[in-house]
Parts: structure tokens; C-alpha cells; sequence
């Protein structure tokens, strides 16, 4: 065998690994080289030529930056309500024995194991039967995203919290600490990144939504309502721009977090 | 201004099963107490409930004249050093070790903190955090941490229990250095019966949610009460016999036709079927038919099956003519030849290195639990 | 950032026993705010989902809708419906597969391989889901669109026919579903490798033949939970989706969730409902019977 067929041999599981990785990066590509298209015709699925224009004036398309913004408020308030409600159960669910506790998990894990189609269809036919169907909008959304950010909510919040150990809380207890002390001193700064992660999901989720928030949107747009309705017409480039910048944004965040827990570990 | 801690009529029941069963229990102000047993006896419910981290079923605990059976944790004068340290995570050393200080509102906490940083000799760590540290450190700072609020009870839980054999007989020397110096009461659970008899003034031996037997380690080992405190602190032959009268200041007691002596004192029992004890070390071994003078017990006619030399001494195993294997300990004094595998001997010991015990009780106790 | 891997292993950690039991009125009320959150926002719309589903199918918004009952809307919405019902179901299966034949190496590698890159990989494999979903189906159609170099790729390579394409096919909506649940089948996945203690894995290699029996015999049956995790997050939201086959495909390959939208679009709610309803339970009943089967009844 040769140097690189025996490198391949025993990196086979990497090097496939890494395949799929790119097969997760190619569409990536795709949206950051044509946030630089200057389209020659209305339909852009070509790249006609390179452009700085996009980056300059990203709200050009009449409605795009309302939709962001939209959204933007949306997935921020979306993110508080269903991090403050889900961390609040997450609690109850490891600190607490009740009765009915499994019978609470499976209600909590549902909404993650239904369809999103099903579960937009049934709250639209909530607000048509109760009356709320011509006044869909800016709310109905915000309730649809906080019910279905929740149980990641909880679910990620319970795991952080399931894997700390309880003697923590013990230990500020025998030091002075009392209930309310343990709890911000020790419970709360060790369970933080999992809310962080939990908030992170959820406003990731709630910006992300189409399927859910197309049904109880009524005539408000939301970023992903916006690309959906250009995708039926022209794809105006701007958009390419916005997902690009949401990437790097995502990006920043992983490599701060890495470059500082790497600079903790060695120091 | 420490004062003894008293446990009354302690009971802790859990969900199907009594961890701690209607203990009573004094520890002496200043005494370094440890709670000997295997896993499961009750040792560490016993001292959670004294820390407040358990409330027992039944019983109260006082501190001197002071009630604490329902005080929370943290209204108590008592701090712990946690089985696996816990340390918190998201805290330096420094601040894991003032952190008692903080939340009692003591002003000026820093030099305490630097000092209590130097008694356990990591003055330059204080900006680091617990996982950047060996076992051995972060068990000093557990340490440091919780005896920096000068409690008047130290509760210990299997504290060297991650450490590696050299280091913890290295903290073993030290915990009994620093107890001597601050001069507070610690009480210290542990399974290593090696530990607890090199550190603590007095040892209670727990079993089944029961103390089996308190005392100083020399009184556990010399003069065991149970067949599990002389199969688990240490090692015991315990031979069947049976009382067949008495004389002077001793028993009589016939082992398998012959008959040995066993001082009154040394007795639990004083009629019937009874375990003979004798410590391995306490044994000795001769050529078949030498003459042993009066007031040596023997036994005759014994056959040495095994031989392991271990440096500092040789352990036999000699099969009595019904089978019982003994165990025998013996100095390599160099003042004789050892024996080999086939030998013919006879044991003798001392009567008052002797004891007997209730037959009643299983042989085999505490054997299978030492670890 | 591993949330979604925690998805999974969240479900296998047992709780630890809490400190002080006898506090269940604050457990009550700390589930109080979220659980009513949900029931009024779950559970009371899937309950007027169905009866939604049992509207007289000829009413409408405008006159309103009559509750009468209409149990033959699930016969009708069936005839009608059949197809592009088994093709959600089939298409959401082949997603399936490919995720798990994708993702498991992915999972494998950063789990067992990565070493201290492991975080970083951990962390692209979610940063790409922090552009838009459908900006990021829109691209897959330029990907694959009839001039664009994959199509050209395989027709070189003669796996492609001269007149071939990718765009508007089934391939094409598969390959975008693949692409976009493969992240839920790949943290799982990895959460449960990581668990694997290595020794078990040398043990493998120590006592069985080669590394593919070790990975047979000790590997995959340890991986087991985060397999039906993975699978179950992409089979479900696969088999309603529908961005993907209005994107990709062409009305050939419609699924399900197309139609459901359509017709609430419409305002032909009872058959849209019908149709919601059958979808729910279709899914609830495979996956009981897969779990079943899978016997891990602990997933919750």
C-alpha cells in the first residue's frame, strides 16, 4: 500500500466524516458567494458577477429588513418567555418527585415528536374555532414559537441540570449558604450554560420557522415568510447577504467559546 | 468552647430499608472519632444526618447543650469534607475557600483565607480552579475549606478515598498533624480499618445500621466483642469450642478433645458452645511434640499447608487434624529455620492473647467486607 | 451548542435523588406558567384539530363551519389523498436512511476521532443551521440545478444520463430532506458514542477478530439509543415537511405537508384537518410500533 492509501486506510471514518461535513458546508457556500451576485436578470440562480452593492444596502428590497426585524423581536421575545417558562420546569422535573412526573415528561417531550405541520394546523384551528382568525398575526406567532421552544427548553436546561452533582449544592449548604444563597451562588452560575445553550436553540428555532408561522401569520411577514414569497418570484441577492451574516454571527459565537474554554484549559 | 456531640436514640429509615438503627453515640470534645464499617452500614447516613444533609427519623442530636436534630445545614457549627471534594467548579480556590466566610458575613476574610491557604500548603494556587488540580490538592482545599470557619465539628467522608496508596498515607499523618493543631472535634467516615486505626483516638465500629463495637483501636484489636470486628479489623482465627468449667481466673474450654485456658476478662460468653479467638500474630508454631511449660495453650498434631513469605514476616496456613485451617503470622527474626509445606507442628499461644465470643454468631462476619 | 445532542442524552440520565422531598407544591408550581403554556397551546389545539376534522367538509369561512360529525372526511381526504400520504411516509424513510448512513460516520468521527477538535467539529456541524432553512434549501436548488457543476459532475461520470437531471426529481427532494434533518440524526448520535467507555471498544478488539465485528458485536448495539433518538428526530419532521418538495420538486413529488397547507390556505378546513389528524396519527402509530421494537421504551 502507499503512504497515502494506508493514511486513508486508517483514516478512513475522518476522512468520511469530513465529507459529510462539506456535504453541510456546500449549500453555505453557495449563500455566501451569491450574497456577492450582481444578477443580470430578476431570477438570480446564476452568478452573473461580483457586487460589494448587497453588503451596502442590504434593506434595499422593499420589505426585507422589516421582516428581519420582525422576526428579530419575535425570536427575542419568543427566546425569554420559553427559556424563563422551560427552565422553571426543567427544575421541577430533576429537583422535584411529584406525582405524575413521567406522565409530565412525556407531555413535555411530545410537541418535540410532532410534525410541525401538525402542529401549526391544530393552533391555527384553535384560533379559527375561537375566534382569533382574522386577527392572526404578531401574537399568534409569538405563542405558536414560545410552545414550540419550550421543550427544547426543558429538555436541554435537565440535562445540564441532571448532570450536576447534587453534594455541590450540599457542600454551599454546610458552608453557610442558605436555600436562596445555594441557589445563586452555586445552582444557578453552574446551570447557566445551559440556559445559555437553551436560549441559543430557541431563538435559533423561533427566527428559523416556516412551517408553523406560515399557517398563524396571517398577513404578517416574517424573515422566512419573506424568502418564501421571493422564492416564488426573484430571489433578490440581499437575502443571501442576511443568511450570510447570520452565519458568521453563529460562527463568532462557536469560536469565541472554544478559543476562551481553550485559553481556561491551559492557564 | 467545643463541646461533645450526642446522638440519642438516632433512627433513619429510607424507602424499604433502616440505614441507622436507634444509634446512640457520644464524641468527646477534641477527639479525632472515626465510624469504621463496610459499604452500606449506615457510617455515612449517620454523618449526614450530624452535618443536617438527612434529617433522621427518630433520636436527636445535640451539640453540648445545644439541640441541632432540626437545625438546616448551614445554621449549624459543623462544615464537611465531602467524599470527592465538591468543589465548586465555577470558583477559583481562593473563593472556594472563602467561600463560608462570605455567606457568614466575615469582614477581613482575605489574611484567613491566605492563612488557612498556608496550613494546607497551597498559598500560590488561589487562582486556580479545582479541575486544574491534583486529587491530593483538591483534597487539601476541601479541607482548607471547610476548616477555615473553625467549626466545632469536623465531619470527614471517606476523605483519602481518591487518593492513591502513597499520598493518603501521606494525608493520614497530616490530618492527625493539623487535628492536634486547631484542636477540633473531627469525625471521620471511612471502610480502610488501616485508616481509621492510624488516625483516630477512638473507632466505632458500624454494621447493619448498629454500632458493633466502640473503643480506642488498641481495645478494638486486642479485645474484639464481635466475630465482625475481629474478621474486619484485622484478621481472626476463631476455633469452635465449648465451656466445660472454670478455674482460678480463667475459663475452661475444650477445643475438639483438648482442653485451653481463657482468662474470665477476656470473655463475652461464660457457659456453652463459644468461638475461640486468636489473633494470627498471637499464634505460634513448633516442631511436633516440643515440650511447652504450664499456662501455654496447645493444640497438637498439625500439618503447615501453605507458606507465603512477605519480607517482614512469613504467614502459614497449618491444618488442624479436623481440617480448620489456621492462620499464623511469624517475625522473620532469622532465629530459626522457616517451616516448609508438609510440616508437622503444634500451635501455642498465650492464654491472655485468647478471647472467646458467642457461638451464636456467624464465623464468617465482616470477612468478605474488608476491602 | 450541543443542545440538540443533549436532546437525547437528557433522556438517559437518571435524575439524581433530589435533596429534600415533601416539597411538591413548588414543584407544582414551578411547572404551573410552562405546563399551561403548553396545554392551552399543545393540547387544546390538537383537541380542536380533530374536531376541526369532523367539521361538515361544506362549510366555509365566510358561513362558518357546522361540527357534525363528518367521521367520513377521513374516508374522503383518503381517497383523494392516498399518494402523496405514502409518499411522505416513504420519502421521510429514505431521509431516514441516508441520515443514518451519513450522520453515523460523522457522529463516529467526531466522537471517537476528533480528539481535541472534537468541540470545533461539534460546533460546524450546527453552525450551518444558523442560516435560514430555506435559504439554505434555496441554494441546494442552484446546487443542483440543470447547469450547475453536480449535474455536470455526474453526467461525466456517466451516472447521469446526457439528458439527465437533479432538479424537480425525487433525488433532488431527498437529497435537500437528508441535508436538512441530518444535524438531529448526527447529536444523538454523538451523545450516545461519546458515552461509549473506549476500554469496552479495545476489550472488542481484544477478545473479537477485527474492528468491524467489534463495531457489530459492541459498538453499534451501545450506540442503539442514540439510532432510535436520531431516527425518530428525522423521520418525523421529514414526513411533514413540505419546503423541500415545493423547492426541489415539482407537483410529482408533493407531499403531504403541501396539501395540508394548501388547503388551510383554501379555507377547506375540515379535509385539512382530516388530513392533519391522519398524518399525527400515522406517525404516533410507527413510531410506537418501532420503539417497540427497538425496546427502548426510556427514550422519554
Amino acid at each position: 500500500m502507499t503512504r497515502v492509501g494506508r493514511f486513508i486506510g486508517q483514516h478512513l471514518i475522518m476522512v468520511l466524516g469530513l465529507i459529510v461535513l462539506l456535504y453541510l458546508f456546500a449549500p453555505i457556500v453557495v449563500v455566501i458567494l451569491m450574497s456577492f451576485n450582481q444578477p443580470k436578470g430578476r431570477l438570480s440562480y446564476t452568478f452573473d458577477g461580483f457586487t460589494w452593492d448587497n453588503w451596502a444596502n442590504p434593506c434595499q428590497p422593499y420589505g426585507l429588513c422589516d421582516a428581519v426585524s420582525t422576526s428579530l423581536r419575535i425570536g427575542l421575545l419568543a427566546t425569554v418567555v420559553a427559556t424563563a417558562l422551560g427552565t422553571l420546569m426543567a427544575f421541577a422535573m430533576v429537583r422535584h418527585r411529584f406525582r405524575g412526573r413521567s406522565a409530565t415528561n412525556l407531555f413535555i417531550f411530545l410537541p418535540m415528536a410532532s410534525p410541525e405541520i401538525v402542529l401549526g394546523s391544530s393552533l391555527l384551528a384553535l384560533f379559527v374555532s375561537s375566534g382569533f382568525g382574522g386577527r392572526l398575526g404578531f401574537w399568534t406567532i409569538l405563542i405558536a414559537h414560545v410552545m414550540f421552544c419550550l421543550s427544547f427548553v426543558v429538555v436541554t436546561v435537565k440535562a445540564r441540570l441532571a448532570g450536576m452533582d447534587s453534594r455541590l449544592e450540599q457542600a454551599a449548604m454546610d458552608l453557610y449558604a442558605n436555600e436562596w444563597q445555594t441557589f445563586w451562588r452555586v445552582t444557578f452560575p453552574l446551570v447557566f450554560p445551559g440556559i445559555m445553550a437553551a436560549a441559543l436553540l430557541s431563538f435559533s428555532l423561533s427566527f428559523d420557522d416556516f412551517i408553523i408561522t406560515n399557517l398563524n401569520a396571517g398577513t404578517t411577514v416574517t424573515f422566512p415568510m419573506y424568502v418564501w414569497g421571493s422564492a416564488q418570484r426573484d430571489i433578490p441577492p440581499q437575502i443571501n447577504v442576511i443568511g450570510t451574516a447570520m452565519f458568521l454571527l453563529a460562527l463568532i459565537f462557536v469560536l469565541a467559546g472554544e478559543v476562551t474554554r481553550r485559553r481556561r484549559a491551559r492557564s | 468552647m467545643t463541646s461533645d456531640l450526642v446522638l440519642e436514640g438516632i433512627s433513619k429509615q429510607f424507602a424499604g430499608h433502616r440505614a441507622v438503627d436507634n444509634l446512640d453515640l457520644t464524641v468527646p470534645a477534641g477527639s479525632f472519632f472515626a465510624l469504621l464499617g463496610p459499604s452500606g452500614c449506615g457510617k455515612t447516613t449517620t454523618l449526614r444526618m450530624i452535618a443536617g444533609l438527612e434529617e433522621p427519623t427518630t433520636g436527636t442530636i445535640r451539640l453540648g447543650d445545644d439541640e441541632i436534630t432540626g437545625l438546616r445545614p448551614y445554621k449549624r457549627p459543623v462544615n464537611t469534607v465531602f467524599q470527592n471534594y465538591a468543589l465548586f467548579p465555577h470558583l477559583d480556590i481562593f473563593e472556594n475557600v472563602a467561600f463560608g466566610l462570605k455567606r457568614r458575613k466575615v469582614k477581613d476574610y482575605k489574611p484567613k483565607v491566605e492563612e488557612m491557604l498556608d496550613l494546607v500548603e497551597l498559598n500560590d494556587y488561589g487562582k486556580r480552579r479545582p479541575g486544574q488540580l491534583s486529587g491530593g490538592q483538591q483534597q487539601r482545599v476541601a479541607l482548607a475549606r471547610a476548616l477555615i470557619n473553625r467549626p466545632q465539628v469536623l465531619l470527614l467522608d471517606e476523605p483519602l478515598g481518591a487518593l492513591d496508596l502513597k499520598l493518603r498515607r501521606q494525608m493520614q499523618l497530616e490530618l492527625k498533624r493539623i487535628q492536634t493543631e486547631v484542636g477540633i472535634t473531627f469525625v471521620h467516615v471511612t471502610h480502610d480499618q488501616e485508616e481509621a486505626m492510624t488516625m483516630a483516638d477512638t473507632i466505632a465500629v458500624m454494621n447493619g445500621g448498629l454500632i458493633e463495637q466502640l473503643g480506642s483501636p488498641a481495645e478494638l484489636y486486642d479485645l474484639p466483642a464481635t466475630t465482625f470486628v475481629a474478621n474486619f479489623l484485622g484478621q481472626s482465627n476463631l476455633i469452635r469450642g465449648a465451656i466445660i468449667g472454670q478455674a482460678d481466673e480463667n475459663l475452661i474450654v475444650d477445643v475438639q478433645g483438648r482442653k485451653v485456658l481463657v482468662p474470665k476478662a477476656r470473655c463475652r460468653v461464660t457457659e456453652g458452645e463459644v468461638w475461640l479467638g486468636i489473633r494470627p500474630e498471637k499464634v505460634f508454631l513448633a516442631p511436633a511434640g516440643t515440650e511447652e511449660g504450664d499456662g501455654v495453650n496447645q493444640l497438637l498434631g498439625a500439618v503447615v499447608t501453605d507458606v507465603s513469605y512477605v519480607g517482614v514476616s512469613t504467614q502459614y496456613l497449618a491444618k488442624l487434624p479436623w481440617g480448620q485451617e489456621l492462620t499464623v503470622f511469624e517475625q522473620n527474626t532469622g532465629a530459626r529455620d522457616t517451616f516448609r509445606a508438609g510440616d508437622a507442628v503444634d500451635l501455642h499461644w498465650r492464654p491472655a492473647h485468647s478471647f472467646l465470643l458467642d457461638a451464636a454468631q456467624d464465623a464468617l462476619a465482616g470477612v468478605e467486607d474488608v476491602e | 451548542m450541543s443542545a440538540v445532542g443533549q436532546l437525547s442524552a437528557a433522556s438517559q440520565t437518571p435524575a439524581p435523588p433530589p435533596p429534600r422531598s415533601g416539597r411538591r407544591l413548588t414543584a407544582y408550581l414551578l411547572l404551573l406558567p410552562g405546563g399551561l403554556w403548553l396545554l392551552l397551546f399543545f393540547v387544546v389545539p390538537l383537541v380542536s384539530l380533530l374536531a376541526a376534522s369532523l367539521y361538515d367538509p361544506n362549510g366555509s369561512i365566510e358561513d362558518g363551519f357546522s361540527m357534525t360529525w363528518s367521521f367520513g372526511n377521513f374516508a374522503d381526504t383518503m381517497a383523494d389523498y392516498a399518494r402523496p400520504f405514502g409518499r411522505s411516509l416513504w420519502y421521510a424513510l429514505l431521509t431516514t436512511a441516508f441520515c443514518l448512513l451519513l450522520g453515523y460516520p460523522l457522529a463516529y468521527a467526531i466522537a471517537m476521532k476528533a480528539g481535541r477538535w472534537k468541540n470545533l467539529m461539534l460546533a460546524l456541524v450546527i453552525a450551518p443551521f444558523f442560516t435560514s432553512f430555506l435559504i439554505r434549501t434555496l441554494s441546494w436548488k442552484l446546487l443542483l440545478s440543470d447547469n450547475g457543476f453536480v449535474v455536470d459532475a455526474l453526467k461525466w461520470l456517466h451516472i447521469l444520463g446526457p439528458d439527465g437531471r437533479l432538479l424537480a426529481t425525487t433525488a433532488a427532494v431527498v437529497t435537500g430532506l437528508t441535508y436538512n434533518f441530518l444535524p438531529f440524526m448526527v447529536l444523538p448520535l454523538y451523545a450516545s458514542l461519546e458515552k461509549i467507555d473506549r476500554r469496552l471498544i479495545e476489550a472488542g478488539g481484544d477478545l473479537f477478530a477485527g474492528p468491524l465485528t467489534t463495531f457489530r458485536v459492541v459498538t453499534l448495539p451501545l450506540s442503539m439509543p442514540g439510532v432510535v433518538a436520531g431516527t425518530l428526530l428525522t423521520f418525523i419532521p421529514a414526513a411533514g415537511d413540505y419546503i423541500n418538495a415545493q423547492l426541489l420538486g415539482t407537483p410529482k413529488q408533493r407531499m403531504i405537508g403541501n396539501d395540508i397547507q394548501r388547503l388551510f390556505s383554501a379555507g377547506a378546513y375540515p379535509t385539512a384537518a382530516a388530513l392533519s389528524v391522519t398524518l399525527m396519527a400515522a406517525i404516533v402509530v410507527l413510531v410506537l410500533i418501532y420503539v417497540r421494537r427497538a425496546g427502548t421504551d426510556d427514550l422519554v
